[in-house]
């Protein structure tokens, strides 16, 4: 479904659709007051579930339909033309776009698939994004997160799928800091921890 | 915490992993074709060494890949890790 | 004397007020509280555990056997010791009699954990851990030092040496300034390391502002837990003095040389006015000169040594002594230390026996020599050596990528540590492939050969009593010799027969000591008795600082659904399930949980409830071979389902017990959703994963987890259609174009939804499915007609059981296969195979006594069974036989054995059958229908009746409305 096509409907209920760290906007909002440390949620962003076998022509045709390439090398993220394209695992990536292009771009990988055996999942709201940015981001995940994210070893381009605290996470390096993608249920907590962790760098 | 090399992703810490048991148990083709007792053995008996012990392990937090290791279950050296259905490495 | 008799002349600093033991107390900021009371001329600052003995400080480090305290304020804390606390005004303790209290009040501190990587973790900034950190570091490498103190240095700091021209102590604060100033280089002070584990993970415990009491910025973490992976690691932990086994060696005044000159000279304290030292190798000789020139009078070295001999020749201490006027008694032991609660006097005697005399001193130094601190290199794996020089063992082999440099690694004087911790350095970079840097070793002054020491563990005596080997759990030289006489030959078992080794400072000072004493008793080499199994933490954590921010509400994640901030605003209790917070029910003003229940399933049962069904696992099932996958999983077919429809399927793990249930939906030809129980959501997609990727990697099947994406409210009761029709009118809702088991896109109150008609109460219902956005205002539309009631899982629970419906996990325990459940329909005959199959056919699948799922009535309908119940079957103890009136019940259970015959699984209160009602799992269960057993509960027998498992409705009359 597309934003558009439900949101005037919708309207006489009072809400709408409702992002699941949303409430959480305001005390992001203070916590990155102090410039050091900056917490958001990006809301509704596209996510597709994409698997196939990255040595078919489908994914090949895939690829070039999005206009980006579905990496193979574990943990890279390639990006064109508004997509990025996360390496989740051999055979599977996560395919994010724009809010209300699921429909879309399901329909052009299925028709890249030409009848290869290829699966495409709408999971937009499967999990939110969560920005933490700042000078001071990687401390504040380094706190929860394991892997070594020294910009040599985990830089911008970068995607890992860990644990951050008792979550599991798709963690993407940006220019600026990290999206952390949550699962929607645990995104409540995610915002909790992150808040608290974020405490002495608030500067 | 081991560092366990993840064919795919590298190494990561053991907390990202779930432990599968012993490696290259495969399910029998026909299970009807079996006795009870060696159905029994394929649903209840493992190797127990003391040494060197192929074992499977998912990147459960991760790429979610299941894979084999090689680990000394004496000292927790895994000597080698390898893709499912690859055969198991030679040690030396 | 002066206003300060027991602090050094000259030393000045900012004064801390302190209260210790009811006693205001100044102390100057740089002091622990050790030195703070050393200072004040306190001597006595514990007592000991078990024989309540008057104790003083002994060390001047983390290696502290007694001057064990509490502090009181700023915040209570037990059980520290007194050398390691920094003080800091306002700083309120006690001394402990070995036991400490928690606090009765909520920490207020957080506590923190971080995780960091480095090339080179070098532990403890003594000379060969700067100098092994300052090689790696200015090549490059990620360099993280840490060490225990405030101030870097390490042994340097209690000593007059100097290092390239400088004071020891400046030397060492100016190379960690250099250090700190590089870009991947991490000092971490005040940061001990606990724990050295597999693959060089190092774990660290920073205190952050304990130093600071009441000064603490509130928003920092108190103490901080450094979880390291390292590349490499050198072990530069230094050592620890020990002492030597005579009578009193536990008095308050006697005390280990090395640490006396640390307080000379570090802290600028004097630990007494006059000294005996005895001593059984050189480094006591430094420490004797130090105090003297420090001011206290060195009465007499006691050396055990006997004359000097070849070996002696270069030996230069008896000259520095004799300029001093010191005299040294060679071959000489400290028999006793004399004094009533304190030390008096020390009785000297020549180890030949005759001549004794007793010189009156308040201060007893000892130097039992030197054990190298191997804790952590043997933690991670690595063999120990006993080394002949030493008298102690010292690192040897490990699997590890770490090695031992300085003193740990046995290297005793400072220019060699200097010149073994620059090569450590060296070696790190050259394994992690940093070329060979060229490595300049600081310059020291010449030091005086060093003599070979004596390995001495006791000075003999006929009463052993007051020989202690370890001062923490008064442990003496007599129970060791009790142990040994038992037969004990094993360093292992005499600690734990005696206890020595197992307080708070796990045998710093005396474990060596202790295989030493065990050694001299049987007469062995104490190289071959080796030493007790060292193990984390090298020094006590506080669990605040192991939880850190996984406390209160961050303990464990709390999932939730998008609906959940309505639940939370109706009042709703909420159940925990796995992870997720669930409705449990929703209380009207002036209800309990009993009426809350029943009204929500009368409501259900009679008109139409609404619950959030979100938490339900989700799994996208893609590809060509999805339908024969399905089939391999579930007991009964999948790929017969036509699209559109809906079948409910049982997963059994391979031995044939049931794992899991839920529901198919096919979507298109290639395509399926199924559902799993909340639990076991990603259970079943690992489940999944794990046969595609190792058994059956030529199957055409993709899996995807959608949880999340979907939120779900089931919508129940005769009433259901109709709120369903008013919410979705493009929806065609009769029975005939939506039947049972089918499912149905659509608009539900503007909003694309996927409707199932499936049913887990009985009653006519409907599941609708919206991307979980949506999911609070598919909610809101749906309790906007005002006719619908929420419910919650309680009510769920009691609709399903009535049923007969069983839950995975509630209902099973993975001991369950299908048929004791009673659903022989669901187990396919007609598929070739199906995980778990082959199983039906063992012989303990068809046992007769297997435990069946069956329905229990209590006889008196208002008794609740307690889920988990057993269940017993007559005879029982009773006056009555079981068949009489059943008024006339038994009240006691036969002697044992009693054979349980199964235990109750759910237990409710049902609104439909106005009575109390239970499922159960029971031995032969099926062939029991109508047979009376009881369920113990307390003191009571509680008779009930077996019944069908399915109680309400079973001929399914009411799933369309």
């Amino acid at each position: 479904m597309t934003a558009e096509s439900v949101a005037g409907s919708v309207a006489e209920f009072a809400i709408g659709r409702r992002s699941p760290a949303a409430a959480y906007a305001a005390r992001f909002a203070a916590a990155s007051a102090g410039g050091a440390i900056r917490l958001a949620e990006i809301p509704f962003l596209t996510h597709l579930n994409v698997r196939a076998d990255p040595a078919s022509p489908a994914a090949e045709r895939i690829g070039a339909a999005l206009g980006v390439p579905l990496p193979v090398e574990p943990g890279v993220v390639t990006e064109g033309g508004g997509l990025s394209v996360l390496w989740l695992g051999p055979d599977e990536w996560l395919v994010v776009g724009p809010d209300g292009a699921a429909r879309e771009l399901t329909e052009r990988i299925r028709d890249a698939a030409a009848g290869e055996h290829v699966s495409v999942v709408d999971v937009s709201a499967q999990r939110t994004t969560l920005v933490v940015a700042g000078e001071r981001a990687r401390d504040v995940l380094a706190h929860g997160c394991a892997l070594d994210l020294h910009p040599r070893e985990f830089g911008p381009g970068r995607c890992a799928q860990t644990l951050l605290a008792r979550t599991g996470v798709v963690l993407v390096a940006v220019e600026d800091g990290f999206h952390v993608l949550v699962r929607s249920s645990f995104a409540a907590y995610a915002a909790e921890w992150l808040l608290d962790a974020s405490v002495e760098y608030r500067g | 915490m081991l560092l366990i090399a993840c064919p795919w992703c590298g190494p990561r810490d053991e907390a990202e992993f779930h432990y599968g048991g012993q490696a290259h148990v495969a399910h029998p083709e026909d299970p009807a074709a079996l006795s009870d007792e060696e159905w029994a053995r394929y649903l209840f008996f493992r190797d127990n060494p003391k040494g060197l012990f192929a074992e499977r392990w998912s990147h459960a937090a991760g790429c979610r890949r299941w894979f084999n290791a090689v680990r000394d279950t004496a000292t927790n050296e895994i000597h080698a890790v390898y893709r499912a259905g690859e055969p198991r490495p030679v040690i030396t | 004397m002066s206003g300060r008799p027991y602090r050094r002349e000259g030393v000045t600093g900012r004064v801390l007020r302190f209260r210790f033991d009811g006693r205001d107390l100044e102390g100057l900021a740089g002091d622990t509280l050790a030195s703070a009371l050393l200072a004040n001329g306190v001597r006595t600052v514990a007592s000991s555990v078990r024989l309540g003995r008057p104790r003083g400080v002994y060390a001047a480090g983390c290696e502290e056997p007694n001057a064990v305290v509490q502090i009181e304020e700023p915040f209570p804390e037990p059980m520290l010791t007194a050398t390691t606390v920094e003080l800091y005004d306002g700083l309120v303790a006690t001394g402990l009699p070995g036991r400490g209290r928690l606090a009765d009040r909520p920490d207020p501190a957080r506590y923190d954990a971080v995780h960091t990587h480095c090339d080179v973790l070098v532990v403890g900034a003594g000379p060969a851990g700067i100098a092994a950190a300052g090689v790696a570091a200015r090549a490059g490498a990620r360099v993280i030092l840490a060490d225990e103190r405030p101030e870097p240095g390490g042994g340097l700091l209690g000593t007059t040496e100097t290092v390239d021209g400088r004071p020891g102590r400046a030397w060492a604060s100016a190379e960690i300034a250099a250090l700190t100033a590089l870009p991947d280089t991490r000092v971490l002070r005040r940061t001990t390391v606990i724990g050295h584990y597999d693959d060089n993970y190092v774990v660290a415990v920073e205190r952050r502002t304990n130093h600071l009491g009441a000064a603490a910025p509130p928003g920092m973490a108190r103490e901080r837990v450094w979880r390291i992976r390292a590349k490499r690691v050198v072990l530069a932990t230094g050592g620890h003095e020990r002492f030597v086994a005579f009578a009193g060696n536990d008095l308050p005044g006697v005390m280990l040389a090395g640490a006396a000159r640390t307080y000379v000279n570090q802290y600028g304290v004097l630990p007494g006015r006059r000294a005996v030292v005895f001593t059984t190798n050189d480094t006591a000789y430094a420490a004797a000169l130090d105090l003297a020139d420090a001011g206290i009078e060195i009465a007499a070295v006691a050396d055990v040594r006997r004359e000097p001999g070849s070996a002696w020749a270069d030996w230069a201490w008896a000259d520095r002594c004799a300029e001093r006027g010191i005299e040294v008694l060679t071959g000489h032991v400290v028999t006793a230390a004399k004094g009533e609660g304190e030390v008096t006097g020390a009785e000297i005697a020549p180890r030949s026996g005759r001549g004794t005399r007793e010189v009156a001193a308040d201060l007893l130094l000892v130097s039992g020599g030197w054990t190298p601190v191997a804790h952590l290199f043997s933690q991670a794996g690595g063999t120990l050596r006993y080394d002949e020089g030493l008298g102690a063992f010292v690192p040897g082999e490990t699997r590890q990528a770490a090695e031992a440099a300085g003193f740990a690694a046995g290297v005793t004087t400072l220019r060699d540590c200097l010149a073994d911790g620059a090569e450590a350095g060296r070696r790190a970079l050259t394994a992690l492939g940093f070329g060979a840097p060229g490595v300049t070793v600081p310059v020291v002054e010449e030091e005086p050969a060093n003599a070979p020491a004596e390995h001495l563990w006791l000075v003999e005596s006929g009463d052993y009593g007051t020989h202690f080997v370890d001062l923490q759990r008064d442990v003496t030289v007599a129970e060791v010799l009790r142990a040994t006489g038992a037969g004990l030959t094993s360093v292992e078992h005499v600690k734990r027969y005696t206890t020595a080794g197992t307080a708070h400072d796990q045998g710093k000072t005396s474990g060596l000591l202790t295989s030493g004493v065990v050694a001299h008793a049987l007469g062995v080499d104490v190289a071959g008795l080796g030493t007790t199994t060292f193990r984390a933490p090298y020094t006590p954590v506080s669990f605040a600082a192991l939880a850190g921010r996984d406390r209160g509400p961050l303990h464990d994640p709390v999932r939730v659904a998008a609906m959940h901030e309505w639940h939370v605003a109706r009042g709703a209790l909420f159940e925990n399930v796995g992870q997720w917070k669930r409705p449990w029910y929703y209380p009207r003003p002036g209800e309990d949980m009993g009426a809350a229940v029943l009204r929500e399933c009368a409501a259900v049962r009679e008109g139409v409830g609404a619950m959030d069904a979100s938490t339900l696992g989700k799994i996208d099932v893609v590809g060509p071979d999805a339908g024969v996958f399905l089939d391999r999983l579930y007991t009964n077919m999948m790929s017969t389902l036509k699209v559109g429809s809906i079948r409910y399927g049982v997963m059994c793990r391979p031995d044939g017990m049931v794992f899991d249930d839920g529901t198919a939906i096919r979507l298109a030809d290639d395509r399926y959703l199924v559902t799993t129980t909340t639990g076991n959501a990603a259970a079943v997609l690992d489940w999944m994963e794990e046969w595609l990727q190792t058994e059956w990697p030529d199957l055409r099947v993709r899996c995807t987890s959608v949880t999340e994406q979907w939120a779900t409210v089931a919508l129940a009761g005769p009433r259901s259609r109709e709120v369903l029709a008013a919410l979705a009118p493009g929806l065609a809702v009769g029975n005939a174009d939506f039947p049972f088991m089918t499912w149905r896109d659509a608009e539900v109150a503007g909003i694309e939804a996927r409707v199932c008609r499936i049913s887990f109460s009985g009653e006519l219902a409907y599941e609708i499915n919206v991307s979980s956005w949506y999911g609070l205002a598919l909610w809101e539309a749906v309790m906007a007609s005002g006719e619908v009631t929420p419910y919650g899982t309680e009510t769920m629970h009691v609709l399903r059981a009535e049923k007969g419906y069983p839950i995975v996990g509630q209902d099973t325990d993975g001991t369950v296969t299908p048929q004791d459940l009673g659903m022989e329909w669901i187990v396919s005959k007609k598929k070739a195979d199906f995980v778990g199959r082959r199983s039906y056919a063992r012989a303990d699948t068809s046992r007769p006594d297997r435990r069946h799922l069956v329905g229990l009535l209590p006889e008196d309908p208002g008794v609740l069974l307690p889920e988990g119940a057993h269940l017993v079957s007559a005879p029982v103890a009773g006056p009555v036989a079981p068949t009489a009136r059943p008024t006339a019940r038994p009240t006691a259970l036969a002697a044992p054995p009693v054979r349980a015959l199964g235990f109750v699984t759910s237990s409710y209160r049902s609104a439909a059958l106005g009575r109390t009602f239970a499922l159960a799992l029971v031995s032969g269960g099926r062939g029991r229908v109508g047979e009376r057993l009881y369920a113990p509960v307390g003191d009571d027998l509680v008779p009930v009746t077996v019944t069908s498992h399915v109680l309400y409705d079973p001929e399914g009359a009411r799933r369309d409305g």
